[in-house]
């Protein structure tokens, strides 16, 4: 045995082996050790991205811009050809994933404000807050929400702001569910205890003491979420309730061009028409799922083996 | 082989035994080159702190790595069979059979879903070692030996409807069930209580001798230890220090090292006068829901002095604690602080009130936010209450490391970064950052190896004389309250036995639940545990 070995002292005592990284080093070493699904769905989210901020640039026309000559088939000036009233369909392929993807994360976003916050309360107060949270959202969640979601379009009118509002409201039952639930396990620790003994408030300990310990769930559920706001509003838009011509949209654009399907006997290019904006949502919605997946495997701390 | 020749091997033989471990991406050696011997019918001691290798090295003894380990050198020789050799099959034949495990906590390792005799004969049925019926009746016989109540009865009972002990102890049955050649007992009784720890030790070691099986008995409680195996290894980062037979171990330590383990149950202190009381509980009652778990307590707490409240778990010492704090307002009774009386619920607590009394926890880990680094732990207690900011608070904040020993290096270190010892240490110096009177420590030092223990109560000694704290130190650990404590409170059931100054209170004549106490303590005397079991038979 060395020398050093034989006296004790606090400061040299053996601890775990971890090194002490940035998070950058961090984040540069999980990125090598990522699997090729996960790079294949982190490339795809960052095209679309790109295509979302610049669309007005990558566009050749405009979003709304009518030619006079509509279902033109697939040409050099029209790349997809023109839709039923003579709109270019490349352009609003471009202007759908400033949209439709806009108005997803919007959505999604305010969902997780408004069911993280009140599940954290809910998980922290257990008494009649946590009931009377827990009791509504468990009535929200009784009624199929793609249905009460047509309802609520119909009463209050199918607006943007409108849209985003109710389905972030239908949305947030399950976000608050999976906050309520990975927080109720913090809560219970130790340093929550000491923080409230210090006397903090209810802000500090949701935010200092328990958000950041129920994050690597919650990212993980935003991504999942995403990908059902992104296909509710699209399945809305397709029954014509959801985005408002003439703001190009995917979904409605696959209902728009769906009758096009029947004559892919004679051009091939003109059936595949209406399936371009439903490849779109299908690419995205996969490659939001390869990185959940990724980053979900990674927390869990599951060793390959 | 015949059967002398099969008596002149050794049982178990490791040599030169190496295993690495995966983690922060890279393989770290965790035993670095250890050799074992054992013989049927031997028992053998490993003892060491934490990290120390004792269960990965217990484990590999079967010819079993933990995921994320692997064996890089070195041979296992069961039988003259080397296990580094074998399949996975041909091992999974040896394991539930010839070789068998008794884990730390047996709550964690029963399923909840069966009962406790088909558990217990399950791997011995499997391997066709005896048939159900066979089987159950010595499941019955293996109940009774391990002093179980209701020895035909308990079996059919589930994990969660018997006590720790008992678990404990069906837990041994479950791995002598199969008359195996070898058991590895991995920290059995660390998570029990003195009293019930006894009994377990006794009937395992009964058992153990009954059927001459060999065992491999790791712990980092030296006293245990001497009443359990023949002999001693102590490891250290991995490598052996000494072995020997545990009386010459325990008289004649040849290392350093050893020997400073054995010095730390010789920490002791001068009782201090009692002063007027800082703190009083007048006649406390209080119930969680509608089952009442404290009758009547009074406790006195004389300022700058330290009192130990003792007692088993569920003796209702920590939710007396949980009374002081204000987290469980009491339904009867007054909490006196400073010559006023605290209101009952922490809502009501001015910021001062709750300055004044701070809390360390038994649990480092679960004490400190995992996603808050050394400086926002320490500083947030002098933004709080001190409003420091900027340069001054970190100026304060390495300062209160120094008093806990450590250095402005740890500034930005997360709680996963630092050792058991150096974690508590933080909740310290958090509790010291509020620059309190009262310090309410709830068994801060159960959950460490003994020589850091003794770091830890050397240090809270120390601050004791430099700032005149007032210690309520709650534990079940009777060496850890005559080490530091002038005044003792022994509780039982909800209520205050006995108390008093340590003097009295450890001399007797005692009342019989503080003897009862008093005595399950081991000792280090490899005879402790016979010669108490023949004074309680008598």
């Amino acid at each position: 045995m060395s020398s050093k070995n034989q006296t004790y002292s606090a400061a040299t005592e053996s601890s775990t082996i971890y090194e002490s990284r940035s998070r950058w080093q961090r984040f540069k070493l999980a990125a090598r050790k990522s699997p090729y699904t996960a790079r294949f769905g982190i490339s795809i989210i960052t095209i679309y991205a790109f295509v979302a901020i610049f669309a007005p640039i990558l566009a050749p026309y405009g979003e709304a811009e009518v030619f006079p000559s509509p279902y033109e088939p697939w040409s050099s000036t029209y790349i997809f050809g023109t839709d039923q009233i003579g709109r270019d369909i490349f352009s609003r392929m471009i202007y759908g994933a400033r949209n439709t993807v806009g108005i997803a994360v919007l959505t999604t976003i305010l969902s997780f404000l408004i069911g993280g916050s009140l599940g954290l309360a809910a998980a922290i107060d257990r008494r009649w807050i946590d009931q009377l949270l827990s009791r509504s959202v468990d009535v929200l969640m009784a009624i199929p929400s793609l249905i009460f979601a047509l309802v609520l379009l119909s009463i209050f009118g199918s607006t943007v702001l409108n849209l985003i509002i109710i389905i972030a409201v239908l949305d947030a039952t399950r976000v608050f569910r999976l906050t309520r639930s990975v927080a109720v396990n913090v809560v219970v620790m130790d340093y929550v205890e000491a923080a409230k003994l210090r006397g903090e408030g209810l802000g500090w300990v949701m935010r200092r003491e328990i958000l950041p310990n129920i994050m690597p769930p919650l990212i993980a559920e935003f991504g999942l979420r995403f990908c059902f706001v992104f296909l509710t509003i699209a399945a809305l838009s397709f029954l014509g309730v959801g985005i408002q011509p003439p703001t190009a949209d995917w979904g409605s654009m696959v209902r728009e061009n769906a009758n096009l399907l029947q004559f892919a006997q004679y051009d091939l290019r003109a059936g595949l028409t209406p399936l371009l904006p439903a490849s779109a949502i299908a690419l995205l919605t996969v490659a939001v799922n390869f990185v959940v997946d990724w980053f979900l495997h990674k927390t869990s701390g599951l060793r390959d083996e | 082989m015949s059967n002398s020749e099969k008596n002149k091997t050794p049982l178990l033989k490791i040599r030169g035994l190496k295993i690495q471990g995966f983690s922060d991406e890279r393989w770290h050696e965790i035993i670095k080159g250890v050799d074992l011997t054992l013989n049927r019918g031997e028992v053998l001691g490993l003892i060491g702190e934490s990290g120390a290798g004792k269960s990965t090295l217990g484990l590999a003894a079967m010819g079993y790595t933990q995921p994320g380990c692997r064996i890089t050198g070195g041979s296992i020789y069961f039988e003259g069979i080397d296990l580094t050799q074998l399949s996975d099959e041909k091992k999974r034949s040896f394991w539930g059979n010839r070789m068998t495990y008794v884990a730390q906590s047996a709550a964690a390792s029963f399923n909840p879903a069966h009962r406790l005799i088909e558990q217990t004969t399950s791997s011995t049925i499997r391997f066709g070692i005896k048939d159900r019926a066979a089987a159950y009746e010595d499941a019955h016989h293996l109940y009774d030996a391990l002093n179980l109540p209701n020895p035909s009865k308990i079996g059919d009972r589930y994990p969660h409807q018997v006590s720790g002990g008992q678990l404990q102890r069906v837990m041994t049955a479950m791995a002598m069930s199969p008359r195996p050649d070898l058991i590895i007992f991995d920290e059995p009784t660390t998570a029990l209580d003195v009293t019930t720890q006894v009994e377990v030790l006794s009937s395992m070691r009964s058992i153990v001798e009954e059927f001459n099986t060999a065992a491999i008995y790791i712990t980092h409680d030296l006293a245990v230890v001497a009443q359990m195996a023949d002999s001693i290894k102590v490891l250290r980062y991995g490598e052996e220090v000494e072995e020997a037979p545990t009386r010459k171990m325990l008289s004649k330590p040849k290392e350093t090292y050893t020997k400073s383990l054995w010095s730390v149950r010789s920490l002791k202190k001068k009782e201090r006068k009692a002063n007027e009381s800082i703190m009083s509980l007048n006649s406390i009652n209080a119930s969680y829901g509608s089952s009442p778990v404290l009758f009547d307590v009074d406790i006195e707490v004389p300022r700058g002095s330290t009192v130990a409240v003792v007692g088993e778990s569920g003796s209702g010492k920590s939710t007396a604690a949980r009374v002081i704090t204000g987290l469980l307002p009491q339904t009867a009774g007054r909490v006196m602080f400073d010559g006023y009386e605290l209101p009952k619920t922490l809502a009501e607590r001015s910021k001062e009130q709750k300055r004044r009394i701070q809390m360390i926890y038994q649990m480092a880990d679960t004490a400190m936010n995992p996603r808050q680094t050394v400086r926002e732990i320490i500083g947030r207690p002098l933004e709080f209450y001190l409003a420091m900011q900027g340069e001054e608070k970190t100026k304060r904040v390495i300062e209160l490391l120094e008093m806990i020993e450590l250095n402005a290096d740890f500034l930005e270190r997360l709680p996963a970064e630092l050792s058991g010892g150096q974690k508590q240490r933080i909740c310290i110096a958090r509790a010291l950052a509020a620059n309190p009177d009262f310090i309410i420590c709830d068994e801060v030092t159960s959950a460490l190896d003994q020589i850091v223990q003794e770091g830890i109560l050397k240090l809270l000694l120390s601050l004791q004389e430099e700032l005149g704290l007032t210690y309520l130190f709650i534990t079940h650990d009777i060496s850890t309250v005559r080490a530091i404590s002038d005044q003792v409170v022994v509780m039982n059931e909800g209520r205050v036995v006995e108390q008093g100054s340590k003097t009295k209170v450890f001399s007797p004549p005692h009342p019989a639940y503080t003897e009862l106490l008093l005595s399950s303590v081991p000792e280090m005397d490899p005879d402790w545990l016979s010669n108490l079991n023949a004074s309680r038979r008598s």
